[in-house]
């Protein structure tokens, strides 16, 4: 029995001339789609990041662009200057402080976050600003709020008695205030988004462990120590990795905020790189500071990595 | 009874506290900056008096300040054009790359899917000096151009993990019920799979455009002029004149930027997150 | 309407031979039914005839030409798949003119076909909706009709109705049935679901590792299994089998009955049942217990139909026979199929 006689058949022969379909074929097609992304990369990613290593081992400025490799001169120069090592402990310690408090705080904030509440739109909006607004923007902000002469908070403290009335702290004129002041933007601005990524994390995990351990008879406060949080320890890995990758690497709240001052002690590697290389113009000498992240960085890629693999979504 | 519902209030009452004070928290320099751009100079800048009460009246003198005599307005040009330049450069890159991560690729795919995604790590910090000599001996220093040629490197490979979840999303059947209907598999996935996914491509924009506005690093090593600055270069560093700060018309700045992305941003948060976690699921 | 045909056809998946060299051809306008447990291949096999997979060896003919280098769209085949894979975004109307948009068909002849189809299938009032509207069944329509429309060669069927529920299945198979009767296409048609195998095949090509056990009508592939793996596989409960002198005996369980129901001229081998448990389900009693003189501890079931009325005991003994000719053997080693051997020292 045949089908309706609508007129022309739909299908026709079959084709042949394998040529036609090329791009039919899986095993070139995917490698061929990925090509012009993987090309880009390695030309804008991979080949400044191999040049970075090698400016470091040659004495090249802006003056004189010439690769002229003199080993380890470059690195001798860079460890000798005090800021170096000044700017290498700040890093240090202002990524994993200032990392530190996002943990703790982004934990509390995404427990409280998971209960629904009228409002909770606007409360997600304003808790969302730091990271929604660009780095140099929301710092500029703080800049002004912890101005010598007419911050607020040095007003609300003077009120409330805790300094004289009309009194300075000078948050940004002193070493360990400045210090502290960009401890602090930090934190503010990498809180979101550790806060996201847990919640995000917190929603996985499946309805019913949480119940068999109610059943269980397990306490609010055993729940969280002894299930929860353990299920939560690889996305937790992923966003402190995260964030100390983004603050270990970043010099926008040290250039803003204070300059690198009062007089260099806020310098961190990436903001002192900067100096060096552009506004000073020694290419090697910046190449050189910077090459300092790449160790830590590896590292941390691995990590990473790691945690990826075991984080596998079901 | 009673005490579970005391309770309930008992945590209630907690979670408004918290969520409150890191409200505050993480709000307080953008209210600051919110009373600031409209108080008056003699308010502002007299020491003593209460800075959250507009002790003289409020004024507008300072936005329109901030439109009129800065280059503002040139930095939102700027920031605009590029951010579309990149977005577009983005997706034109991305799109076939993720497709193939999520559909073409099997082992080695899962791979090369991470790597890429680790490059989204390279700090700019590590890469800027490089970057600036190549962009000098390309002659595109101290143009906008420097900045949309550069741009992608972190776009790209954030927009490729982010698409390469949504296309995992949709179930391989359809692309391969529309090869059989008789579609080459191109025309089968803009047929069909794309048309499905254009909410995650929506996301992705936002994402793009608003990485590419926040950047600093990149411009303010290449871009030296005012004229070709963007916001987030442009508004810390060029927005003084002489070395006077005109702060309120800065904290102006600062907010007519904030607001909008930040709406954006919560608008398509989940998608990202959605799209971020399925980013990591088997193809 | 054409033949399909596969020569030593194998699919490997890193060290996994998925389809481990099929030679298969069916016969013109058949409903061919590929059955098999889970990972059996039978999925990868139907994939590598519509051109979704590309085989690692062997070749791919329809309609007696080798089409391996040829994407789906030149195969001149349509393909149901489990989900039925209607395009979301569209309308019926838009999902079953699809096949034909991609071909280029001008709008008379689309309206046409797509009414033809439509009428085929009963759908004609669906044609406006979406398909988060329609039911299963309706959905299932709806991706015959898109195959139908196409006026393919072969038709190629992934299993469609395991996502619908088990009272709509036995109604859809029907209709499907109908439906290939009507159109007279070659089908071939996937499924681990033995009694929609047997209900639904010309044929049945039963599939395991990779490698067909057996192919051939339900009658053959029921009443003489080519393996202890068909043998098993079909009918359930599956048939009852016991090592015996170096050979393997099987019998099905609705040709284990009461001694005095099995008649003595067809040479009716008596067994003691030692009955453990009789489960009654309305249509059918299920017997479950052991026969020690075959195997101490192996189970024995038991189906006696509703005409059967004989009583029958817990936890005792009750006089049971096979007729000789329900007697199956299979080589111990191999599971393949040998002649009846003589059974010794079985008696009352």
């Amino acid at each position: 029995m045949t089908a309706a006689n609508t007129g022309q058949t739909v299908a026709g022969e079959i084709e042949g001339r394998p040529r036609r379909y090329l791009l039919d074929r899986e095993g070139l097609l995917g490698p061929l789609l990925l090509l012009p992304a993987v090309v880009y990369l390695l030309a804008l990613v991979g080949f400044p990041l191999v040049m970075a290593i090698l400016y470091s081992f040659t004495d090249i400025t802006t003056g004189n662009p010439v690769l002229h490799f003199v080993g380890l001169d470059t690195f001798r120069d860079v460890l000798r200057d005090t800021v170096f090592r000044r700017s290498l402990r700040n890093t240090v310690v202002l990524t994993i402080v200032s990392q530190l408090l996002v943990v703790v705080l982004s934990t509390v904030l995404a427990f409280a976050l998971r209960v629904d509440f009228r409002g909770k739109w606007f409360a997600r909006f304003l808790i969302l600003l730091p990271w929604t607004t660009p780095i140099a923007i929301g710092t500029i902000a703080w800049l002004w709020m912890l101005d010598s002469l007419f911050s607020p908070i040095d007003w609300v403290l003077g009120q409330v008695g805790l300094i004289q009335q009309g009194g300075h702290m000078y948050w940004l004129g002193k070493r360990d205030l400045a210090m502290a002041s960009v401890i602090a933007v930090q934190a503010w601005r990498m809180l979101p988004l550790a806060t996201v990524i847990l919640l995000a994390g917190m929603s996985s995990i499946p309805q019913e462990i949480k119940e068999a351990a109610e059943i269980d008879g397990a306490s609010f406060w055993r729940r969280l120590f002894h299930i929860e949080l353990p299920l939560l320890l690889p996305i937790t890995g992923v966003a402190v990795l995260f964030g100390l990758v983004f603050t270990f690497t970043d010099m926008t709240v040290v250039y803003v905020l204070t300059g690198g001052g009062p007089q260099n002690s806020t310098q961190v590697l990436a903001s002192w790189a900067f100096y060096k290389g552009i506004n000073g113009g020694s290419l090697g000498q910046g190449a050189a500071i910077a090459v300092f992240m790449f160790p830590v960085l590896a590292g941390f890629a691995a990590l990473i990595l790691r945690l990826a693999n075991r984080a596998e979504v079901s | 009874m009673a005490r579970t519902a005391g309770r309930q209030l008992g945590s209630r009452t907690a979670v408004y506290t918290v969520v409150g004070l890191f409200g505050l928290f993480a709000s307080f320099p953008f209210l600051w900056a919110i009373v600031t751009m409209f108080k008056a100079d003699p308010d502002l800048y007299t020491a003593g008096s209460n800075p959250f009460l507009y002790n003289k009246p409020p004024t507008l003198e300072h936005i329109r300040l901030l439109f009129q005599q800065t280059p503002y307005l040139t930095f939102v040009r700027n920031t605009v054009m590029i951010g579309v330049l990149v977005v577009l450069i983005t997706l034109a890159f991305s799109l076939p790359a993720a497709y193939a991560l999520a559909r073409l690729t099997g082992h080695w795919g899962g791979r090369l899917g991470i790597a890429i995604f680790l490059v989204y790590l390279v700090p700019p910090t590590l890469l800027f000096i490089p970057l600036s000599r190549m962009v000098a001996s390309m002659r595109l220093q101290d143009s906008i151009w420097s900045l949309v040629l550069v741009y992608p490197t972190f776009t790209i490979p954030l927009s490729t993990w982010l698409l390469s979840g949504f296309f995992k999303s949709i179930p391989r059947d359809i692309e391969e019920q529309a090869q059989v209907d008789g579609y080459s598999r191109l025309q089968a996935v803009t047929r069909t799979v794309l048309p499905l996914i254009v909410p995650g491509i929506l996301t992705v924009v936002v994402f793009a455009f608003t990485l590419s506005m926040h950047e600093f690093i990149y411009a303010l090593a290449f871009v030296a002029s005012s004229d070709h600055m963007t916001i987030s270069v442009g508004v810390p560093t060029n927005l003084v004149r002489g070395d006077v700060f005109f702060w309120q018309s800065l904290m102006a700045s600062a907010v007519i930027v904030a607001v909008p992305v930040a709406l954006a941003y919560n608008f398509f948060l989940d998608r990202f997150v959605q799209g971020f976690t399925m980013g990591a699921v088997k193809g | 309407m054409a033949v399909v045909e596969t020569r030593v056809l194998r699919k490997t998946f890193g060290d996994n031979a998925a389809v481990d060299g099929i030679d298969l051809r069916t016969e013109e306008g058949e409903y061919l039914v590929l059955l098999g447990p889970s990972g059996c291949g039978k999925t990868t096999l139907l994939r590598m005839i519509a051109g979704l997979e590309r085989p690692t060896d062997g070749e791919v003919l329809i309609g007696d030409r080798v089409v391996n280098d040829l994407p789906p769209r030149a195969r001149r085949i349509a393909m149901v798949f489990q989900s039925y894979a209607l395009y979301p975004h569209k309308t019926v109307r838009a999902n079953i003119a699809f096949p034909l948009v991609a071909r280029g068909v001008d709008k008379d002849e689309q309206d046409k076909k797509i009414r033809w189809a439509a009428a085929l299938l009963g759908i004609e009032h669906l044609l406006g909706q979406r398909p988060r509207q329609l039911s299963g069944g309706e959905r299932q329509r709806v991706a015959l009709a898109r195959a139908l429309v196409r006026e393919p060669q072969v038709f190629l069927l992934d299993e469609p109705l395991s996502n619908l529920d088990a009272k709509l299945r036995a109604l859809a198979r029907e209709e499907l049935k109908e439906f290939q009767r009507r159109v007279g296409t070659t089908t071939i048609y996937v499924t681990h679901d033995q009694v929609e195998a047997m209900g639904l095949g010309d044929r049945i090509a039963v599939l395991e590792k990779g490698r067909v056990q057996q192919i051939g009508t339900p009658w053959d592939i029921y009443h003489h299994p080519a393996n202890t793996f068909v043998a098993t596989f079909v009918g359930s409960p599956p048939m009852n089998l016991f090592e015996r002198d170096q050979s393997l005996v099987g019998f099905r369980p609705e040709h284990l009955l009461p001694e005095e129901v099995v008649a003595e001229g067809d040479g009716r081998v008596p067994f003691k049942l030692h009955v453990e448990r009789v489960e009654y389900l309305g249509s059918d009693r299920y017997v479950y217990g052991t026969i020690p003189e075959l195997s101490s501890d192996k189970r024995v079931i038991s189906r006696l139909p509703f005409t059967v009325t004989n009583p029958v005991d817990e936890d005792a003994v009750a006089r049971f026979a096979v007729a000789e000719s329900n007697l199956r053997f299979f080589d111990q080693q191999s599971g393949e199929r040998i002649e009846p051997q003589p059974l010794k020292g079985l008696g009352a």
